[in-house]
């Protein structure tokens, strides 16, 4: 049977590699000292969603995003290794929104999309660490949810079956379609961007983006129907305002502080055997050790 | 109405620690906001959880035993809370931020349309002042987190939706016995008002849950390493220090993605959070989301070749060297000396 998957995915700064820049002297984050990175683990969604791709045939894998004009890119990083499309959401009433709020808009353009069998997304994202988007997705769609997922093993007769990875084991579930899938870093990693696919998709490119191209470049792009990836806002995906961005958030933010320690008079020790074993003698003799 | 409630989750049928540790902040916040503490369990075969929460200053145990509820799926669990938050109308309710709550949670929420706040590392009662709208809020629950990869900590806060939800990672509260004697009431749930037949479409075929491998929550020495013991071999060198001197072994968050060591040795923000008497870094630079899950060892020692790494800022001994040096002789003058 041919599927229809779409993997959610998230552009976020690389919370992973944070300078000494990384933060304002007001506490604030400085974005622009972060590079922007396709979520790590939405690559290893892609990559379950784009094994199902290659063992059912007629499937297709499409992405969905929602952020900024830019985060077109990771649609791009997307196609390059095998996706099929993409879906940008974007619309500055989408700022603000806290995880309800963005999986309220993810699922109304599910329903857009339509007839979706399986969305898989990452476990969580690095700069929220929230792992809540998928379930809520579910939740809001009314679908079952399967998360901490490692691998789908295998999807026959509307029915898929997923290994789910725990903090000590692992279990075996399976549902009916359609349903979430939320996927570790413990799953495969996503293959390399493919040469070819770089070729056919890097012009690749949302209305906003082509805006004001001429010439030859928009000439290519209305031949090539692939490139033009898909924009939608507020109103294209029948959204309620009142329940996107800040006012469809219910958690707000207080206060953002930086982080302090506890800063102690620590003791210098040199790594030679004679300082090394006047510590132990030490240790042990006020009984931290021993 | 508008009590506080800790949702329970069983390993092996027993109350985990995780929901103890949070009965007791619950307690603790009860106090504050002078409302019950009530605690819900489902699963099967509960006629021994009531001894096991009570202790822990628990006023009301709502009780759904099902032979359908146990192990945990996501829909069974979800609908019960759902139907049961709706009826009792909690201020807060808090879960485990384990693989169960961080499953449940966000489900929950997204039915109530109420604010969750994954993670927190402190929960405290405070008022709420909204300018804009000239509204003051009294006695909110203040959720405090780190945020974008625990390089800041923001306070969250859910103004106008109710229950106010947070998850807790296990070791982050700490656990205590209110008073032996401490009575709740129980109050048993007929399941089938609250869970329909159609929530179980998600079949558990296989499970294969062992007991935990490392014990480094409770563990009076850890010793601990970071992506700086450069590879999985070098991390060996650690086994067979905390085999000397009785430690468990622990890792940064940089190590355990490098595959230097398993997920359930790491200690931080989003690992286990520590407390032993003595902890020593290996390797370790001392990122934030590190520092915050081991800062309150009772002894830290840091072994590093940057003298400049900010993990011995927080160290009582900070030994410059490489961990490949200076752990050999750890070893060599602890057998030495300790007889």
């Amino acid at each position: 049977m041919s599927l229809k998957i779409v993997v959610l995915a998230k552009q976020v700064p690389d919370t992973r590699n944070v300078g000494k820049d990384a933060m304002k002297e007001d506490g604030t984050v400085n974005r622009a000292a972060l590079s922007a990175i396709f979520n790590p683990e939405d690559l290893n969604a892609l990559e379950q969603a784009l094994r199902l791709k290659n063992t059912h045939q007629g499937s297709t894998v499409t992405l969905l995003t929602m952020g900024p004009v830019r985060a077109a890119e990771i649609i791009r990083e997307g196609l390059y290794r095998g996706a099929d499309g993409g879906y940008l959401l974007t619309d500055r009433a989408f700022a603000g929104a806290d995880t309800l709020a963005t999986s309220y808009a993810l699922a109304c353009a599910i329903r857009k999309i339509g007839d979706v069998d399986i969305i898989i997304c990452g476990r969580q994202a690095i700069d929220g660490d929230t792992a809540q988007v998928g379930p809520q997705v579910a939740e809001k769609l009314s679908w079952s949810q399967i998360t901490y997922s490692e691998e789908i093993l295998n999807v026959n007769d509307g029915k898929i079956k997923v290994k789910r990875r725990l903090e000590r084991g692992i279990e075996v579930v399976e549902t009916h379609l359609p349903t979430v899938v939320t996927v570790n870093s413990s799953a495969p990693e996503c293959r390399p961007r493919n040469a070819r696919l770089i070729q056919k998709y890097k012009y690749a490119k949302t209305p906003t983006e082509r805006k004001g191209e001429t010439g030859i470049y928009a000439d290519l792009l209305d031949s090539r129907p692939y490139l033009n990836l898909v924009e939608w806002g507020v109103n294209d995906v029948n959204c309620e305002v009142q329940k996107v961005g800040l006012s469809g958030s219910p958690t707000k933010v207080k206060a953002i502080e930086n982080v302090v320690f506890q800063v102690k008079e620590s003791k210098s020790i040199s790594d030679s055997d004679a300082d090394i074993e006047d510590l132990i003698k030490e240790l042990i003799s006020n009984h931290t050790i021993g | 109405m508008n009590n506080l409630f800790v949702y329970c989750e069983l390993e092996d049928g027993v109350v985990a620690d995780v929901s103890l540790e949070l009965l007791t902040k619950g307690r603790t916040l009860a106090n504050r906001l002078n409302c019950k503490l009530e605690a819900v369990v489902a699963g099967y075969q509960l006629d021994k959880i009531a001894a096991q929460v009570f202790p822990y200053g628990v006023d009301v145990l709502y009780l759904a035993d099902d032979k359908r509820l146990a192990p945990y799926t996501s829909l069974p669990h979800t609908s019960l809370l759902n139907k049961l938050f709706k009826e009792e109308e909690p201020q807060i309710a808090l879960m485990g931020a384990t693989s169960i709550g961080r499953d449940l949670g966000p489900r929950v929420s997204s039915a109530l349309g109420s604010g969750l706040t994954a993670d927190c590392t402190s929960l405290e009662i405070g008022d709420h002042e909204d300018k804009k709208a000239g509204k003051t809020y009294k006695d909110l629950l203040y959720q405090i987190r780190p945020a974008f990869g625990g390089n800041i900590v923001a306070t969250i806060i859910n103004p106008d939706c109710r229950p106010q939800m947070a998850t807790v990672r296990e070791g982050v509260m700490k656990k205590e016995i209110i008073s032996p004697d401490y009575k709740g009431e129980v109050r048993k749930l007929d399941v089938s008002n609250y869970v329909s037949d159609t929530d179980f479409i998600v079949k558990i075929i296989e499970r294969q849950i062992e007991k935990a491998k490392s014990n480094i929550k409770n563990a009076p020495i850890i010793v601990s390493g970071g992506y700086g013991m450069g590879s999985k071999e070098n991390f060996q060198l650690l086994f067979d220090l905390a085999a000397v001197i009785g430690a468990e072994v622990g890792a940064s968050r940089a190590a355990v993605d490098a595959g230097f060591a398993e997920h359930d040795r790491q200690v931080g923000q989003t690992g286990v959070t520590v407390r032993p008497k003595l902890y020593i870094a290996c390797g370790i630079s001392g990122q934030i989301q590190h520092i915050a899950g081991m800062q309150e060892s009772a002894m830290i020692i840091a072994i590093n070749n940057d003298s400049n790494a900010p993990i011995n800022a927080i160290a009582d001994y900070v030994i410059t060297g490489d961990v490949e040096t200076v752990v050999p002789k750890l070893i060599k003058y602890y057998k030495k000396n300790s007889k």
